[in-house]
């Protein structure tokens, strides 16, 4: 069913996204086809291929900066959302900044400790902004466990037994359940309740 | 006294710091958000943060990868 009640909604709704990778890259797609008018991604890093195991790049873009790379994939999906990309590294203290006027937050970066800062930046800085973060990605099998959690403001979908990444293997389909996951909690979230 | 931990009541001294109870309750430091009653505790803070009797604390752990 085509809802053009809910295409209205999403073409007024922006998303910021911490992180272009596994779940940044996923997430962004996931939700620029969904009809969200406008998305803020942020990354420093560039395409490498041993990104492509799981993020949405292709051979053809490995050395482009990710944000680059990214928006030209969203822009060859859709023409209805507006990509505004910021090439740089979030720094500790000002984390939250470009994300001041999105709807929701999403939290799409690799490292436990950068993902604590950014988590902590954002809910006290943007009191009330919702933020969906992601805890727990890497490894096989095991879709059964993820979960989302609620703590006010932020959620997060988790897998609570789930290695750090640099003790299990990051590989697409975990990867893509998790930023779909969150793709999906943004929505629901931008939609309100019903839907 | 008394406070809650990730919906568990846990027995907890006067003044007890919330590094102190973090570490007390094995929790992987410094891999967690830690929200009292609602409010963010940043990490800096969590050393000279006192709980107090009732206190609800959420403790929420992150694990790499993304």
């Amino acid at each position: 069913m085509d809802d053009p009640g809910v295409t209205e909604k999403l073409s007024r709704c922006s998303v910021g996204i911490a992180g272009a990778g596994g779940l940044g890259s996923n997430a962004a797609m996931a939700l620029a086809r969904s009809g969200v008018g406008r998305l803020v991604i942020v990354d420093f890093d560039r395409v490498e291929e041993s990104n492509l195991n799981r993020q949405y790049f292709f051979l053809d873009q490995v050395g482009e900066f990710k944000v680059e790379a990214l928006m030209e994939n969203i822009r060859r999906a859709t023409r209805d959302c507006f990509v505004e990309i910021i090439n740089k590294k979030l720094e500790k203290g000002s984390m939250h900044e470009p994300f001041t006027d999105v709807d929701v937050v999403v939290e799409a970066l690799d490292d436990a400790r950068t993902k604590a800062d950014f988590i902590e930046d954002v809910m006290v800085n943007l009191p009330g902004k919702p933020l969906v973060a992601a805890s727990g990605v890497a490894g096989v099998g095991g879709s059964e466990r993820i979960t989302v959690e609620r703590f006010g403001d932020l959620r997060i979908v988790e897998d609570h037994q789930a290695l750090s990444s640099d003790e299990d293997v990051l590989l697409s389909p975990k990867v893509g359940l998790f930023a779909h996951h969150q793709a999906n909690l943004v929505l629901e979230i931008l939609l309100g309740d019903g839907k | 006294m008394t406070i809650t931990v990730n919906g568990r009541k846990v027995e907890c001294r006067q003044g007890e710091s919330v590094n102190r109870l973090l570490k007390r309750m094995r929790y992987n430091f410094p891999l967690v958000i830690v929200k009292v009653n609602g409010t963010i505790v940043r990490r800096e803070d969590h050393i000279r943060t006192k709980v107090e009797d009732g206190d609800i604390v959420e403790v929420i752990h992150l694990t790499s990868g993304g």
